[in-house]
């Protein structure tokens, strides 16, 4: 066993995804690494988002395994699975906020279940993470009085309401001004490097997968698989395949 | 004036074709279909290169194009070498544009006419599946009143809360509005029918039986159906569709506990005291039309009423009530939590919600008749 091995946070090992008899991506193998900001990317419609659904737990593995620490999750019991889930927070793309509860509400709601931390403790914990998304006084804002842009900070701070050790980011920039975009990025660096969390970035928004991304897969449409490996940066000037270099470089290079 | 468009085609040896357009090829110029022209190059499999020749074009616009690019991606589909001569250099650069992305490899749908009985087969099939599915939420759906009943669900208590006055306390104002109108419909078909023989006074009987034993707990729950069934389906709906149920399944907190059951558990508790309710105002209408109309007497038409409405007959209606609840909150929660991922999905679990609910309201209502028949209730 390698060293990058023995220091995965998730491993995937030959999976393959589909819908019915459609296969949408087969024979995947990776490792993320604890603490790594890892970057899941490809074309529209290649199955990024698919796969962040396997990795969560929302969709079963045609084939394969996911394996977080040594537990594989698909074998494991639903308490054990339940367990796992709750060490790790999602940003879905649209934020998907409770929408008849207020932001203090959608933090607060995991908090009061899973841990024994009086009322009082919960409201400031929920102001603490609102703050730090930016939302400081938000606290009685229903998701449907505040902006895209601050619903997705909103869902950040319930993704990160019970401290997880892995952050889900299903296309995080998506329909955010370049500004907001930048920010969100470095947010993201400062959760990683102030709390060593493992993140999982599903996007396609060049800007942040070189200015964030330690590590990569790139998800091929028409091959079905990862043709792709590794640091962003290291692919944009290394990777022999025209198809991974001309999505780094939006295509000038090729056209060139 | 337009010169009238036109297109001919030639073999120039073996495997070569040269298709040539003249006159105005514009959207306005009433140009021939070119369907027959490819259909020929298509029916010689030795053809390797095809020359599109354009120089006898006068005008032309995305019409040509359009057919330049059928030839043209029927060429590079077959691997044919292709030459343009004389086509407008802007209609060229249109073409390069339309064929820089490859067409992905099956992802063309063909148009395939399903044979009868393969149709009749996947209707049967769906039908299945959508039994299948029913049991299994059923089964999920009991599961959660069981954790309920233990006190182990988990629902926040103010959703709760919210739900019983959507569904109890503000629909009082319809309910009563149809409730006295049926009592009122109930009493005239009655006096036409009692009153050519003196025994109008038999209208409160009728009304009152009508009422508290069908159509009380009946009016009720399509009442519900239509308002809190298909609320239930497009909430829950549009959670599904914002990735909400997402976002509870992820975190560990069963969508059904935190959605389905306090609406199933607030309708069921609901339904028996708006049909309660139902039966009050249904024979309050009946009182109108007596007192109004026949000449009766409030005081006789409550007396002729109370001995004609036994505690038999309001069970009948409230037992009925708490089935209709049950069947309503399953189909509207049922259609909502398996909504698809779209805006018209929403739509159409909301219909389905409603359609369902009031369906499975008549069925369970004719199949508790024969057993009270049965059983003498």
């Amino acid at each position: 066993m390698d060293n990058n091995q023995s220091s995965a946070h998730i491993m995937v090992h030959d999976l393959t995804m589909a819908y019915g008899d459609f296969v949408i991506q087969h024979d995947l193998n990776f490792s993320i690494t604890r603490g790594e900001i890892f970057i899941i990317m490809g074309g529209s419609g290649c199955g990024k988002s698919t796969l962040l659904r396997h990795l969560v737990g929302l969709m079963t593995p045609a084939q394969g395994k996911v394996c977080y620490g040594e537990k594989d999750y698909w074998a494991a019991s639903q308490e054990e699975r339940d367990s796992i889930n709750r060490r790790m927070g999602i940003l879905y793309q649209s934020g998907a906020l409770w929408s008849s509860m207020t932001l203090a509400e959608n933090v607060a709601l995991a908090l009061h279940e899973y841990t024994d931390l009086s009322a009082g403790q919960i409201e400031d914990i929920v102001a603490l993470k609102l703050a730090l998304v930016g939302l400081a006084g938000f606290e009685k804002y229903l998701p449907s009085e505040i902006s895209g842009g601050m619903r997705k900070r909103a869902g950040l701070a319930r993704a990160m309401a019970l401290d997880p050790d892995i952050l889900f980011f299903d296309e995080p920039s998506a329909g955010l001004d370049p500004i907001s975009a930048k920010l969100l990025d470095d947010l993201i660096l400062e959760i990683r490097d102030s709390m060593g969390t493992t993140i999982v970035i599903v996007t396609h928004e060049l800007a942040s997968i070189f200015a964030i991304g330690d590590n990569s897969v790139f998800l091929d449409a028409e091959t079905k698989t990862i043709i792709a490996k590794g640091n962003p940066n290291i692919l944009l000037a290394e990777s022999p395949d025209a198809r991974v270099r001309q999505f780094l470089t939006r295509g000038i290079q090729e056209n060139a | 004036m337009a010169t009238a468009a036109h297109i001919h085609i030639e073999s120039t040896g073996s495997g070569s074709y040269q298709v040539a357009w003249f006159g105005d090829w514009t959207k306005q110029s009433s140009a021939p279909d070119t369907n027959q022209y490819l259909d020929q190059i298509a029916g010689d499999e030795s053809c390797d290169l095809i020359v599109l020749d354009g120089q006898a074009v006068t005008d032309w616009d995305i019409l040509f194009v359009s057919v330049l690019y059928k030839f043209t991606e029927y060429a590079l589909r077959n691997n044919i070498t292709l030459e343009y001569q004389g086509i407008p250099e802007g209609a060229q650069r249109l073409l390069k544009l339309a064929t820089a992305v490859p067409e992905r490899k099956g992802a063309r749908k063909t148009d395939e006419k399903k044979r009868l009985f393969r149709r009749v087969g996947e209707k049967v099939l769906e039908v299945g599946d959508e039994a299948n599915k029913m049991v299994h939420f059923l089964g999920q759906s009991v599961n959660s009143l069981r954790r309920f009943v233990r006190g182990e669900a988990q629902f926040r208590d103010i959703e709760f809360a919210v739900v019983i006055q959507q569904v109890g306390a503000e629909a009082l104002p319809i309910v009563s509005l149809i409730s006295v109108l049926v009592g009122m419909i109930l009493a005239y078909v009655g006096a036409l029918q009692l009153e050519p023989f003196g025994a109008e006074i038999y209208v409160a009987d009728l009304v009152g039986l009508g009422v508290t034993r069908e159509m009380g707990a009946m009016m009720t729950a399509v009442i519900m159906a239509g308002r809190s069934g298909a609320a239930f389906a497009s909430q829950l709906g549009t959670m599904q569709v914002n990735e909400e149920i997402d976002a509870l399944k992820t975190m560990g907190f069963s969508p059904i506990d935190f959605l389905v059951l306090p609406r199933m558990v607030a309708l069921i508790m609901m339904l028996p005291l708006l049909c309660l309710y139902a039966d009050f105002m249904g024979v309050l209408g009946g009182a109108l039309v007596g007192v109004m109309t026949l000449d009766i007497s409030l005081f006789e038409y409550y007396t002729q009423a109370r001995s004609a409405i036994g505690f038999g007959d309001i069970l009948a209606g409230l037992i009925k009530s708490i089935v209709f609840g049950v069947l309503v909150a399953l189909a509207g929660c049922m259609r909502g939590i398996q909504c698809g991922r779209s805006a018209s999905a929403v739509g159409d679990a909301t219909t389905s919600a409603v359609v369902t609910g009031i369906v499975l309201i008549v069925v369970s209502d004719a199949m508790l008749t024969i057993i009270y028949d049965v059983v003498g209730l």
